[in-house]
């Protein structure tokens, strides 16, 4: 409370009271994980969202499907504010992302990205990826940081591979070393877009076994892809955009068996084709 | 301005470089300084990429003898500073016999240089098309002299264009090193006339005249830069 | 012949001047030692602002790079020597000579750091940003690094260059190695001191020439 008065005295708009947020919701097993309230973004004067309303609960792998260009990457961008919202409420763990007080990199430390290009350092090792924010970020002795990073590796089966440079891994294995580098943060949520669309398709079986194996542990994920038979099976609950808003949401029975909406039933008839 | 008031720093910073008097006496002489400039360069910039574009075709036949002296020449003129070759050639030639003038030892040095430069650049291009396009060209029946020229270095050329363009604007900046050899060049003009005047005024000139022949040709090369970038995405 | 290595290659002349361009030597590497790390870490501060976010780093950057890339290095270094004296300020030639190199350097190699630097994708920053490091660690521990590597051939090409340019010292008289040999030259009307000191050139460059020629075959496969 102290805090808010500080800010109110240097005559900061109280526009959003987020700290409150962070004192005052106490943590119950039911707070969403990721609390998202009419967010919109705009590039100049194109509108790509339009008012995402979502929530993800804890241990819940939510997927969200739709056309080219309705605005999934730019969703899931901006839970970590790589994209900056125009306006919304994003909400973390219960602690407000946009509040212009927040320290977003201790933010981002909780909430890992997996990105369809991969993204590795090219010039470290797959341990070296790993370990990089765990020494920096988390300021981790060299030696903790270094188990952590082989743990997480070996969680992706790849424990035998830390010391090798991307270059010499394949696709899948890349991949697989990307999740590692956000899973050894201890991240409260997982985001992935389209982390196997740049694989070949003998190869995206093993990254899917990898997210299978991290929804077993409980790990609470928001998943853009188009591996619609990875949604069925393992997806809690399916998300359907389209024109930057949610048409549609619900369970893979009810999402893929009896859409509701006509542009959900063109588009699954589009893809599932 | 009123000319009572006693002189302010802008005023000393005026007077000391940009002294209106000095400017129209000594603007003849910096005019003439910009002819030997242009000069200079033009000759340099045409004999040296012609020389460094030969010493490449020439590499590309893979003699060995004529490669390792190429290589050498190359190496050197890369290794030395301009400065120093043009001084020995300079001092050291007359006394063996042959007399140059100044204007001829700068010229002749500076387009050694730049060929130096221009054929690694050139060989670069040749050695960067790909092995596929050689053997494409022969497979139709085109002989060796042939691909080189009408098949590998059309490509070769696009890539080297950007470098070497660098390249050329810095050697072609070095005319000014010809004012140590009294090459009545810009900067040449500049640093008398200052001696003369007593005033900074001509070495403001010099740069200035810099200035405006550089600029725009070191913009042209940022310009080139991008657009090529943009080409090879 | 003889004439020719009498002028060019008088063996006693160059034992005799050998002691005095030993100190020029040593000289050209102070100015080096000095002008090659600052120069080189002051391009990659230009280099960060022509590339940063901020609008107005980006915009200022322009003019100082295109300002020193287009004047000739030793015109800057006489308007510093000798232009500066008219408006009160008087540098010793080692500080003119450093001035106006760093001057220069930066220039260069912040051009050089700045294709670096945009050689390296966005994805590259997002990553490093997702997982909680700061802009700054971002660009110290994956962007730079990369950068870096992928314009060495062109920092190392750009450093011979500086310690050749560190020849022109010799024209605001400051003792290093040419201005050394020039000074030999003129006590003893004899070429060899000029081409003693280009052999001094050649065995400190040349390596690095043939080690270029190589990393650029590399880059190009
Ligand atoms: N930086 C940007 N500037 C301007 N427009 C952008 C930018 N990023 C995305 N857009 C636009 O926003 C819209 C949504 O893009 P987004 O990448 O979120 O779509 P997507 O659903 O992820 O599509 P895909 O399935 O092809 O990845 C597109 O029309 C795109 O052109
Ligand atoms: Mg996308």
């Amino acid at each position: 409370m102290l805090l808010i008065h500080a800010d109110a005295r240097r005559g900061l708009p109280a526009a959003r009271p987020l700290l409150l947020a962070q004192v005052d919701t106490a943590l119950t097993p039911d707070t969403p994980i990721l609390d998202v309230r009419g967010l919109t973004k705009r590039f100049g004067s194109t509108e790509v969202l339009k008012g995402i309303d979502l929530k993800v609960r804890p241990q819940e792998l939510v997927f969200v499907i739709g056309p080219s260009g309705s605005g999934k990457s730019t969703f899931l961008r901006c839970c970590n504010r790589l994209e900056e919202p125009t306006d919304g409420s994003i909400r973390v763990a219960g602690v407000e992302l946009l509040a212009h007080k927040v320290d977003i990199n201790a933010m981002r430390r909780r909430i890992g990205m997996v990105f369809q290009s991969f993204n590795l350092y090219p010039h470290m090792t797959a341990r070296g990826n790993v370990m990089l924010a765990l020494r920096k970020v988390l300021k981790m002795p060299k030696e903790q940081a270094r188990a952590e990073a082989d743990a997480a590796l070996d969680r992706v089966g790849l424990a035998d591979r830390a010391g090798h440079h991307p270059s010499a891994l394949s696709g899948g294995q890349q991949q697989r070393v990307a999740i590692a580098r956000a899973l050894a943060l201890k991240p409260e949520l997982m985001l992935f877009d389209e982390p196997t669309s740049a694989l070949d398709p003998e190869l995206v079986g093993s990254v899917l076994g990898g997210m299978r194996d991290l929804k077993a542990d409980g790990m609470t994920m928001l998943v853009v892809s188009h591996e619609m038979r990875f949604a069925q099976e393992a997806a809690d609950r399916v998300v359907f955009m389209d024109g930057g808003v949610i048409v549609e949401e619900g369970p893979p029975s009810a999402i893929f068996g009896a859409p509701k909406h006509e542009r959900t039933r063109a588009f699954l008839s589009r893809v599932l084709n | 301005m009123d000319q009572a008031l006693p002189p302010t720093r802008w005023t000393i910073f005026l007077d000391t470089f940009f002294k209106a008097s000095v400017i129209d006496q000594y603007l003849p002489s910096i005019l003439k300084g910009i002819v030997v400039t242009l000069e200079v360069a033009a000759l340099v910039v045409i004999c040296g990429i012609l020389l460094g574009l030969t010493l490449a075709l020439v590499r590309a036949y893979r003699i060995r003898a004529v490669n390792i002296l190429i290589v050498i020449l190359v190496d050197m003129l890369r290794a030395l500073p301009p400065l120093v070759i043009i001084l020995v050639v300079y001092f050291g030639l007359p006394n063996v016999g042959i007399a140059l003038s100044n204007f001829a030892v700068l010229w002749l040095i500076l387009t050694l240089v730049l060929a130096a430069f221009a054929e690694e650049i050139f060989w670069a291009g040749i050695t960067a098309t790909p092995k596929g396009q050689w053997e494409a060209a022969r497979s139709t029946g085109l002989g060796f002299t042939q691909t080189l020229l009408f098949v590998v270095m059309p490509q070769a050329l696009r890539i080297t264009i950007p470098p070497l363009t660098n390249r050329t604007i810095a050697i072609t900046k070095n005319t000014a090193l010809g004012t140590v050899i009294g090459v009545p060049e810009i900067l040449n003009q500049a640093t008398t006339a200052t001696s003369f005047a007593g005033n900074a005024t001509p070495l403001m000139m010099g740069a200035v005249a810099y200035m405006v022949i550089f600029i725009p040709v070191v913009t042209f090369g940022r310009w080139l830069e991008t657009r090529f970038a943009w080409r090879r995405a | 012949m003889d004439q020719l290595l009498d002028q060019f290659f008088n063996l006693s002349i160059m034992q005799q001047v050998f002691p005095l361009l030993v100190k020029g030597l040593w000289m050209t590497l102070k100015v080096c030692a000095i002008v090659i790390p600052v120069g080189a870490f002051a391009g990659l501060v230009v280099a960060l602002c022509a590339t940063s976010q901020s609008r107005l780093a980006r915009i200022l950057t322009v003019p100082y790079v295109d300002l020193f890339r287009a004047v000739p290095p030793l015109v800057l270094l006489i308007f510093i020597h000798s232009g500066l004296p008219f408006a009160g300020i008087s540098l010793s030639p080692f500080q003119s000579v450093t001035l106006a190199f760093l001057l220069n350097n930066s220039a260069f190699y912040g051009e050089i750091y700045r294709a670096g630097l945009e050689s390296i994708g966005a994805g590259q920053r997002e990553a490093a940003r997702s997982t909680g490091l700061t802009a700054l660690q971002t660009n110290i521990y994956v962007v730079i690094p990369q950068a870096v590597r992928n314009v060495l051939p062109d920092l190392l090409s750009n450093t011979i260059e500086v310690v050749k340019l560190t020849s022109l010292a010799s024209v605001v008289a400051l003792p290093e190695l040419l201005y050394s040999a020039d000074m030999a030259r003129s006590i003893t009307f004899n070429a060899s001191p000029l081409v003693l000191a280009a052999a001094f050139y050649l065995v400190l460059l040349w390596p690095v020439v043939r080690l270029l020629s190589r990393l650029e075959r590399r880059v190009a496969a």
